[in-house]
């Protein structure tokens, strides 16, 4: 199915700078896999080594939360949007001598 | 010098250097104050904090200050009451009322954690404190700035009650009433601390701000004679101060002064906003958010809690139930601890005490434990949740005869007097 993926300002540096990517996948859990053979190291940055999303990152289907939904196992169809929100908002910068604000 | 060696992400570990910063760049989880335990252990004895001040300031190696403390000198070490009667109404034989509704300056335990930030912003040599709150916090953050000589800017939602803002406005801060929850309120002002560089107390220093919260626990510790209880319950809003409470005692224990911390961590939440509860009772360690948060308690009104996660873990961890307590409940609890203790106390301490009435009844709570009520603010700053609970005076003429006739009418009036 192909969906929409929006990526957070503090993963571009991962997705090649890109904030919106277009993928093919038939559930979250593919999907993340799907961003991961494309951009390396993006799934550690979302997963724990257990598999499971992040505690401090949110993955939204068009604005509903999978935690609340079937979780990794979250089925996609065509059209749908996926948006990936730390969740602490505003988020942290990347790269700069100065440490981020946040 | 302070004993903080730098900042640790709580969920990966990744390490960071003392800065003004609170989010892990790797996975965004938030950043907490690591200390030198083994040096801080060598210096650190009961009698060396018993010869401190008579403040949250005796515990300052435990705090993650380089210097002394710049602002808020005189906060903290309030009193923790033996409650005999308030005891007898709920059926406990040792139970302790620690008192934050006299902190000095602004009547709640926010004072401890700003005492803390202010001193922090001003190591760091920011111009400008803020914070987002929910009344308590701009009341602190603006009494310390002053003190302080900063700019403060405070972000309230607009509907906060009248005391809290007449609160925060006597200091001459900045006042930014927003339209929204506090949950928008607190997004907003993540995005004021990023553009303009602010020392935000809950967000860009909150790590260092948090752990003015353990000398909450610490003292209830000292003032037990260096012993944890048995139970201490906590009203959660973003759930910091529970975790830090835990944290403290747990601290105390390491670096062997407390033998042992056989204490259970109770969580107290209104109904109308209760996410941290409603994890606890149900089991389940994802905190799903409230969005409209409906309660008189305002002060506990976040229906997103930054630390609800790990209020949730230090609960279950300790062995600690949670319960939710009504509007109604509320009132009528605040005006039982007035009643039999004559203290008087804000919301979030009408929601705890109802909340250990509840557990108690529950079996919960044995009759004889050794237990802690934890009050964390002062009664004047919300009278509009007890106003029309309250009997109104007796409205006599200036004569003995009208006030014998009022007596006659009134039979409790006469059975106390």
């Amino acid at each position: 199915m192909s969906v929409l993926v929006r990526i957070p300002t503090p993963l571009r540096a991962v997705t090649k700078g890109q904030g919106e990517i277009k993928t093919d996948a038939g559930n979250v859990k593919e999907l993340i896999d799907r961003l991961e053979q494309e951009y390396a190291g993006i799934k550690a940055r979302l997963c724990e080594e257990n598999g499971s999303v992040r505690r401090f990152i949110n993955i939204y289907l068009n604005e509903e939360d999978i935690r609340f939904l079937q979780g990794l196992n979250t089925a996609l169809k065509a059209g749908d949007e996926v948006s990936i929100v730390p969740a602490i908002a505003g988020g942290a910068r990347t790269g700069g001598g100065v440490p981020a604000p946040f | 010098m302070g004993y903080a060696k730098g900042l640790k992400c709580r969920e990966c570990g990744r390490p960071y250097p003392a800065n003004p910063i609170h989010v892990c760049e790797f996975c965004f989880g938030p950043l907490e104050v690591d200390y030198d335990y083994l040096a801080m252990s060598r210096q650190v004895s009961r009698q060396r904090i018993e010869s401190g001040p008579p403040s949250i300031w005796r515990y300052r190696d435990l705090l993650p200050i380089e210097g002394e403390a710049a602002v808020g000198r005189h906060c903290g070490y309030t009193p923790l009451v033996r409650a005999r009667n308030l005891g007898k109404a709920l059926g406990l034989t040792h139970l302790y009322v620690k008192n934050d509704t006299v902190s000095h300056p602004t009547l709640s335990f926010k004072d401890r954690v700003v005492a803390v930030a202010v001193t922090k912003a001003l190591e760091f040599g920011f111009p400008v404190v803020a914070c987002a709150s929910t009344g308590n916090l701009a009341n602190s953050v603006a009494a310390h700035a002053a003190e302080g000589g900063l700019t403060s800017f405070v972000f309230i939602p607009s509907d906060l009650e009248q005391g809290k803002v007449l609160g925060t406005s006597i200091y001459a801060p900045n006042v930014v009433a927003v339209d929204g929850t506090y949950d928008e309120v607190n997004r907003l002002c993540s995005e004021i601390a990023d553009k303009y560089g602010w020392a935000f107390v809950n967000i860009n220093i909150r790590p260092y701000y948090a752990e003015g919260s353990k000398t909450f626990g610490y003292e209830i510790a000292e003032q037990l004679g260096w012993r944890a209880p048995e139970h201490i319950i906590v009203p959660a809003a973003g759930g910091s101060l529970i975790t830090k409470i835990w944290k403290g005692l747990q601290e105390l224990w390491k670096l062997g002064l407390l033998m042992a911390v056989p204490t259970r961590m109770h969580v107290a939440q209104a109904a109308g906003c209760g996410p941290i509860v409603t994890a606890v009772k149900t089991d389940t360690e994802v905190i799903r958010p409230v969005k409209q948060p409906r309660t008189i308690a305002k002060s506990l009104a976040i229906g997103n809690p930054a630390d609800g996660y790990y209020a949730y873990k230090v609960v279950k961890d300790s062995g600690g139930a949670g319960e939710h307590a009504s509007d109604e409940e509320i009132v009528d609890a605040i005006q039982l601890l007035a009643g039999t203790e004559g203290i008087f106390a804000e919301t979030a301490g009408g929601v705890t005490v109802a909340v250990t009435r509840k557990l108690v009844q529950q079996g919960v709570i044995g009759r004889d434990d050794l237990t802690v009520i934890s009050v964390t603010g002062n009664g004047l700053k919300t009278q509009e949740a007890v106003q029309g609970a309250l009997q109104a005076p007796a409205h006599i003429k200036p004569t003995l005869k009208s006030f014998d006739e009022v007596l006659a009418q009134r039979p409790a009036m006469a059975a106390k007097a």
